[in-house]
């Protein structure tokens, strides 16, 4: 079924198209073998939660089967889903179609570590209904590996990535990081040229972030660890930017890159274009109609709330005209779709328009205000100046 | 000596004093300035040791400096601790027995001075003030010998823990009198108050007059603000009439207030005051002395503005400031005092050995040197032993020039200080630091500049930042980065653009303080 799901997205609205009225479906599968140092992804290493989260998960899954319209994505993220063996996920599947409604050429994306991927499971997934696979490679350099406390070799990625292409996984994404010390700008433009060789649907690069509450932030905060300056990242995403579209790469989002137009994350577009989306499991975050929800942090308190009947949400926000409006410029920057021109605020706004474009970070096609290569780095920077 | 005048209104309010000493610090340089100002009143005068519990107080030493230091017999000085309540009855027992009791001229014509005043939205303006002679009742007229402005006394009361009204306030008590006066701005602290009907045929001496001897503009943030921060200016003036303000603009930050303040003490109060009680976002400029030039056409001109500042080809002279600093200081550290004070062009160093291992260092100083972060630096460099105090003394002709500020070649003025010209250049060379340490990074390079004229004698350049995004940004990230965005929008409102630059509130006042050492 993957092969013409994926043909199917041709006739589809280009993906990220907000009048598609489809939303996405994200299940967090909040367990890991061992923390990763610098993932501050929501997930604990305690194997023997599972099967109570598993029981959780089809108590909440019902708690929505009133959700209006249909799923065009469903994306198993985490933690670690390729930790669920095929009978679990088969019971999450079955349980999700039970109670939601599919469109038919919905794309279904597993996170997975090279090292869970035998050729069983493979084919498990496959049959499954699963037609992308996002996986955590991070490098091809066993050096950045270590350094970035992967359990995985550089041979069980590529074993990983061949028996997805031997059993016709055509949309793999491929996950990849740069930017710390230990990797030089060569071992990185050699591990993209790796990645390339592939020739995989889509590649995410992900600069290094030390994020709050990891052991990188730690070894940041101690000393430890040197983090890489401004402008050594900046030509590290310059570089990887420019190679990546050399090789026909689309860069559609900030770490994004499709191989070609079909090849976006469709469920990624949802997040960032505000279509609607559901989270299931513990830290899982919702966005319908202006509103947005996020279950508790806790895989305990998430079977505790679900077992004792209550919603496992931990707090709502309906957003404001203007926090929309924020949002939706801060989104749209990080995309090459940008924002539509009638967006940028009065007044002061446009001043600052202007000389974003004389200074080539934006640039205006077709109505939209979209960001250049250079805009993209500093998308975070952007909407502050373009909104009212 | 920027509350010299609540003190001077108080002193002449009263038959007596105590006369605190903090039994850890010993006598500092404001005790002696107030013991001056007391004995100038002629009142008895009662040493109090306060802080006797703490554990570094030294009450032999503190008691030796008050014989020494103060001439005063120290066997009368007595000990307490406010905070645990101890020797507090002796302390009322020496007010009863030792201050006299006020004259008793109840028959004679009304004379009250009046030494506070402040505003209550029910009752309108109350009136603070020590009647010296006669009597004032309830349905009395009474008149303001200043104006001639007639009230009819509508209640008069002492202050209890709340306002106690009375039949009458008379000679020798201090309380309060309301008579339906609107605006606070009608009656003036250190005005008499008679009688309408059996008038008193002079006033009280009243207080010396005060002045602001220290200028600085304040402007609101956001343009649209300035009626707001009119009002509330406004108000403050109601409890506060020792600050002045008159309109001013700029080029760079728009309308906005130019004030007068007693001293930089009295600034940094007002500031936080209309910041915290009154909810003003606001800059407040570098604040500056008012210097006097003498002009080649014979006019003499006076410039508490950099803004105002005469073109240098027409100066014939320039005055500025200056104060007598009295400075009492542990000896050890007399090096790094004395040469904190020339460095500020002290002058004229004149020296006290008041007690063992302590000096009194007194300098004639000018005025614009204190309040470029010298009580900063004192307090630095004598690891906080130093106490300082200032007199103003007369206006000295100087060399004085202008230094302006360019960001990115535009001229800011509310950055401009005048400043001798010797140390002019260390000056920029301190304002570009600061200013590039203050202002956030742009995305353009931003060189800041310091020029006397068209001559550039300082500079600093704040590179630009190249790079601003986070590497991923999914379901769960979104809302933490509208709220850091939303916070950051906030922060900028709390910006002033200067042209394509924003600079924080903090810039402002910035290029005057010292460095953080």
């Amino acid at each position: 079924m993957n092969n013409t799901a994926i043909e199917r997205q041709e006739s589809t609205p280009a993906p990220g198209n907000p009048s598609s009225p489809n939303a996405g479906l994200y299940v967090h599968v909040p367990f890991c073998r061992k923390k990763c140092p610098y993932c501050g992804f929501f997930s604990v290493p305690s194997p023997t939660l599972i099967r109570p989260w598993i029981d959780a998960l089809l108590n909440e899954i019902p708690r929505y089967r009133s959700w209006p319209g249909r799923f065009d994505t469903l994306y198993f993220g985490g933690g670690t889903p390729s930790l669920l063996d095929i009978q679990a996920l088969e019971t999450i599947m079955l349980c999700l179609r039970a109670h939601f409604s599919f469109s038919l050429d919905t794309e279904i994306t597993l996170e997975a570590n090279p090292g869970d991927l035998t050729t069983e499971t493979i084919e498990g997934l496959r049959r499954l209904g699963i037609n992308r696979i996002s996986l955590g490679v991070q490098s091809f350099d066993p050096r950045a590996l270590a350094f970035l406390g992967r359990t995985h070799t550089v041979s069980d990625a590529e074993t990983a990535i061949r028996r997805l292409n031997d059993a016709g996984f055509e949309n793999l994404a491929i996950d990849l990081m740069y930017g710390f010390r230990e990797q030089s700008l060569q071992d990185w433009q050699e591990t993209l040229q790796r990645a390339l060789s592939f020739e995989p649907a889509h590649l995410s690069c992900y600069q290094l972030t030390v994020e709050p509450h990891t052991r990188f932030w730690k070894r940041v905060h101690t000393g430890r660890l040197l983090p890489l300056d401004e402008d050594e990242t900046r030509t590290c995403f310059l570089t990887t930017s420019r190679l990546l579209e050399a090789h026909g790469y689309l860069h559609y989002e900030i770490s994004s890159f499709a191989r070609d137009e079909r090849c976006c994350a469709r469920h990624n577009w949802k997040y960032w274009t505000h279509a609607p989306y559901l989270g299931l499991g513990p830290a899982a975050h919702s966005f319908l109609s202006g509103k947005r929800w996020w279950n508790v942090r806790s895989v305990r308190r998430y079977i505790h709330e679900l077992n004792a009947g209550a919603p496992p949400v931990a707090a709502s926000e309906t957003l404001s005209e203007e926090q929309l409006a924020l949002e939706a410029m801060a989104l749209g920057m990080r995309t090459s779709r940008g924002v539509s021109l009638h967006t940028i605020g009065p007044g002061q706004a446009m001043t600052h328009l202007s000389r974003f474009i004389d200074e080539g970070f934006l640039k205006i096609t077709r109505g939209r205000v979209l960001p250049t290569r250079k805009g993209f780095l500093i998308a975070d920077y952007l909407p502050t100046c373009l909104t009212a | 000596m920027d509350f010299s005048y609540e003190v001077s209104r108080a002193l002449a309010s009263c038959e007596g004093v105590l006369l605190l000493i903090d039994a850890a610090q010993g006598v500092e340089a404001q005790t002696l300035a107030n013991l001056y100002a007391a004995m100038e009143h002629d009142l008895e005068i009662i040493p109090v040791i306060n802080k006797i519990d703490l554990p570094s107080a030294d009450i032999d030493r503190v008691k030796e400096e008050i014989e020494i230091d103060l001439g005063l017999d120290s066997d009368t000085a007595l000990l307490c601790s406010a905070k645990e309540g101890t020797g507090i009855d002796a302390v009322f027992e020496a007010i009863v027995q030792r201050i006299p009791p006020p004259a008793n001229h109840k028959d004679q014509p009304l004379r009250a001075l009046i030494f506070d005043a402040h505003y209550d939205s029910f009752r309108g303006t109350i009136v603070s003030c020590r009647v010296f002679e006669g009597c004032i009742r309830p349905g009395d007229t009474l008149r303001l010998m200043n104006n001639r402005a007639r009230y009819k006394v509508e209640e008069v009361g002492l202050f209890r823990l709340a306002r106690e009204p009375k039949d009458a306030l008379c000679a020798g008590e201090v309380g309060y009198v309301i008579s339906g006066i609107k605006r606070v701005s009608d009656t003036r602290v250190g005005a008499t108050i008679t009688l309408e009907d059996d008038p008193a045929p002079e006033p009280l001496p009243g207080f010396r007059d005060i002045k602001p001897v220290v200028f600085a503009s304040i402007y609101p943030i956001a343009s649209d603000d300035y009626p707001s921060l009119a009002d509330a200016l406004e108000k403050y003036t109601l409890n506060d009439a020792a600050l002045t303000y008159q309109k001013d603009s700029s080029a760079a930050l728009g309308l906005g207030f130019r004030c007068g303040f007693l001293g930089l003490l009295h600034l940094e109060i007002v500031q936080e005051r209309l910041e915290r009680e009154y909810d003003q976002s606001i800059v407040m400029t570098s604040p500056t002395v008012e210097y006097r030039f003498l002009l080649t056409d014979g006019q003499e001109v006076r410039v508490d503005n950099p803004l105002y500042y005469p073109d240098p080809v027409t100066i014939e002279k320039g005055f500025e400031p200056y104060i007598r600093a009295s400075i009492l200081l542990p000896e050890r550290y007399m090096g790094v005092v004395m040469e904190l004070c020339l460095e500020r062009r002290g002058l004229n160093a004149r020296f006290n050995y008041p007690t063992m291992g302590r000096v009194e260092i007194r300098f004639d100083m000018p005025l614009g040197e204190v309040i470029y972060d010298f009580y900063d630096r004192l307090k630095t460099v004598t690891q906080g032993y130093g106490s300082f105090d200032y007199d103003l003394l007369d206006y000295r002709e100087s060399d004085l020039v202008k230094l302006d500020i360019l960001l990115n070649g535009e001229r800011v003025d509310p950055l401009s200080q005048i400043v001798h010209r010797d140390g002019a250049r260390a000056r920029a060379l301190r304002a570009c630091k600061r200013l590039k340490e203050e202002i956030p990074r742009h995305l353009f390079k931003i060189a800041v500049q310091g020029a006397i004229g068209g001559t550039i004698i300082a500079r600093s350049t704040i590179p630009p930042f190249r790079k601003d995004v986070t590497a991923k940004c999914y379901g769960g990230d979104i809302t933490r980065k509208r709220k850091l965005l939303e916070k950051q929008k906030k922060g900028k409102k709390r910006m002033k653009m200067v042209g394509e630059v924003s600079i924080p509130q903090s810039a402002f006042v910035a290029v005057l303080k010292s460095e953080n050492e």
